[in-house]
């Protein structure tokens, strides 16, 4: 392996790397700013006025921030888990198994993502004022599962394909349990895989507008509709306060798993074939 | 000490027209080395995975000391089976692998850690207890997998081509551990091989699996002296083959008349001969005129191809004898009585 000191392309990767951070980054700092703003007129590079009324605001029980950002931790936390429950046993039948029809199962799990949100939650939204699932958090929760289920299920099928269940085989026969093997052998092999899924489960549910707006009926005010309101009053620096709490959780969950994102590390994931 | 009886043990896969294993009817003796040999996909595989219930058999039966285990779980079977490629588990060190039969079990940490360092002696692995997996070498990887698997002394030892993902060299040296330890320990042990140099070498007795079907059972010397049919012949190596008619004392065929050794059967058949068993010079029977056809120094022997009328027959003389044998030659050979032997005229 070549470190990356001797690597000749570097300095195009230090380029590209300051690039992107530039990119990601620099439409965040005027958020910032606005949150710390009193007034902030057109040409003026920084704000004529600085002030903390913002965050007083946002961080106080009059806002509703604080409530809504336990609601939608809630139903992020609680649709991830649902959607690692069943797209760990999914993502294994399409990773490990061959049979008729896979394809087709396929594309089914693929559906919601290609189909847009909308026309699903329109769909699906006289089914649940029938099961009187609208207006209610659980209601929400099982709407988000449909755009993150498949998000788990394509990286566990992905991680599956990887492994190998003779080493399953191999634990029981030494004489563990099922639960055993499933808590010894194969959880730690799929870890990677539940990991970077469920993160990917959470950030997409963290960031549902239409189908929470939809299923919720205006009664579970998730974050990013609480901002949107908002923004919509024109009330930039509270939208600035707002927005930078959104965005907190992404970004710590980001450092916290960024090793199993990148590098040797996800490839490990499901020990590999041999 | 174990003895593993099989009976009428048949597996049809879902959708394949014909079982991977037909009725399988084996009896295994108590702590003795036996070998599944075959081609592969002949079922041998299929078998052990059945015995270490990891595979549902479709019909028949496996009993340990005349009681079924069928309905046990893998884990309550004091089966442990090891697999071909060592499938060491790569998120744990060589000691957490070899302790983890004790850790399902949950025995005290302090006892596991002297169990094993104890079966890590015993594969001779004493100081590589803190390395990972993918540290070792495919002979330390297979020698841990053992000790993984002997730790939990089991009733029967199933190993999954233990030799065949090893060099030349670590071939012998796991082969001979093999041997020691199971003789050490007394473990009723079934291996899978379709190495019949391999089977011959480690194993008691051998069963021969041809096509899901078992053809002959038997300690190894007889595959070479006493094949049951043309196939078991020819999987050991056995060339010669000579149709015929056999009236109990006398076999008529293209050889002429020969002496048969008591106790064959009778009627039409094959005769066969290993090729070390021909003799050059006269006898008082058995003696033919034979043209040398081919002849083939090999270093250690020479190889000769006899013809004899119709028929041609192979020999292996060691060199000296073979001295002064040229292509062409007319010699007189001998077939000794005893080293005759006669199977089916069919397949």
């Amino acid at each position: 392996m070549t470190r990356p000191s001797s690597n000749p392309g570097r300095p195009l990767l230090v380029l590209s790397g300051a690039l992107l951070i530039v990119w990601l980054i620099l439409p965040l700092v005027p958020l910032l700013i606005w949150s710390f703003a009193r007034g902030w007129r057109f040409p003026d590079l920084l704000p004529q006025e600085w002030s903390l009324q913002a965050w007083e605001f946002a961080l106080s029980a009059r806002s509703g921030v604080l409530e809504s950002l336990g609601v939608t931790v809630l139903i992020a936390a609680t649709a991830t888990v649902l959607a690692i429950a069943v797209g760990v046993p999914a993502g294994r039948a399409l990773g490990l198994y061959r049979f008729r029809g896979k394809g087709l199962v396929e594309l089914i799990i693929l559906a919601p993502i290609i189909v847009p949100g909308i026309a699903v939650a329109l769909g699906l939204h006289g089914v649940f004022i029938h099961l009187g699932l609208t207006n209610t958090v659980a209601g929400v929760v099982l709407v988000h599962l449909i755009p993150t289920l498949p998000y788990m299920t394509l990286v566990m099928a992905g991680i599956f394909a990887n492994f190998d269940p003779a080493f399953e085989q191999q634990a029981r026969s030494l004489g563990a349990s099922r639960l055993q093997t499933f808590r010894h052998v194969t959880l730690p092999a799929i870890m990677p895989g539940i990991i970077v899924g469920g993160l990917f489960a959470f950030l997409v549910s963290w960031s549902q507008y239409v189908l929470t707006l939809l299923i919720g009926g205006g009664r579970v005010i998730t974050l990013p509709l609480l901002l949107f309101n908002y923004a919509a009053s024109g009330r930039n620096d509270l939208t600035g306060a707002i927005g930078i709490i959104y965005i907190l959780p992404g970004i710590v969950i980001l450092v916290f798993t960024a090793r199993h994102l990148t590098g040797s590390n996800a490839a490990i994931g499901g020990f590999g074939r041999i | 000490m174990t003895r593993v009886v099989l009976a009428d043990l048949t597996k049809t896969y879902p959708g394949a027209p014909t079982p991977a294993l037909d009725r399988l009817t084996l009896d295994i003796a108590s702590g003795k080395l036996t070998a599944l040999l075959g081609p592969s996909g002949c079922g041998k595989t299929t078998t052990m995975k059945m015995i270490a219930g990891l595979l549902e058999p479709t019909s028949g039966d496996i009993a340990f000391d005349g009681r079924s285990i069928l309905r046990d779980p893998p884990e309550d079977r004091g089966v442990v089976m090891v697999f071909q490629n060592a499938l060491l588990f790569p998120t744990m060190t060589v000691a957490d692998n070899v302790g983890f039969g004790l850790r399902m079990r949950k025995v005290p940490r302090d006892r596991i850690a002297a169990r094993v360092a104890q079966m890590l002696a015993l594969v001779r692995l004493p100081d590589l207890g803190s390395r990972r997996p993918s540290e070792l070498s495919g002979g330390q990887q297979q020698r841990v997998a053992l000790a993984r698997a002997l730790i939990v002394q089991p009733r029967v030892l199933l190993l999954d081509e233990p030799l065949s993902n090893l060099d030349a060299h670590l071939r012998i040296e796991m082969r001979d551990l093999i041997r020691t330890i199971q003789k050490d320990l007394d473990i009723t042990t079934i291996f899978v091989t379709h190495d019949q140099e391999e089977a011959v070498v480690l194993a008691d007795r051998v069963a021969l699996i041809l096509n899901g079907r078992l053809r002959q059972y038997d300690v190894p010397d007889a595959f070479y002296r006493r094949p049951a049919d043309a196939q078991v012949a020819a999987f050991f190596g056995g060339c010669n083959l000579v149709a015929g008619v056999s009236d109990g004392g006398i076999f008529d065929g293209p050889l002429g008349r020969l002496t048969l050794p008591p106790g064959l059967r009778t009627g039409a058949g094959l005769l066969t001969f290993r090729p070390e068993a021909v003799r050059i010079g006269p006898a008082a029977v058995n003696a033919l005129q034979a043209v040398v056809a081919e002849r083939l120094f090999l270093g250690t022997q020479t190889r000769l191809r006899l013809h004899i009328g119709t028929q041609t027959v192979e020999a292996v003389l060691p060199p000296d004898q073979a001295d002064g044998i040229q292509t062409g030659d007319t010699i007189t050979i001998t077939l000794p009585p005893a080293s005759l032997w006669m199977m089916h005229a069919t397949r």
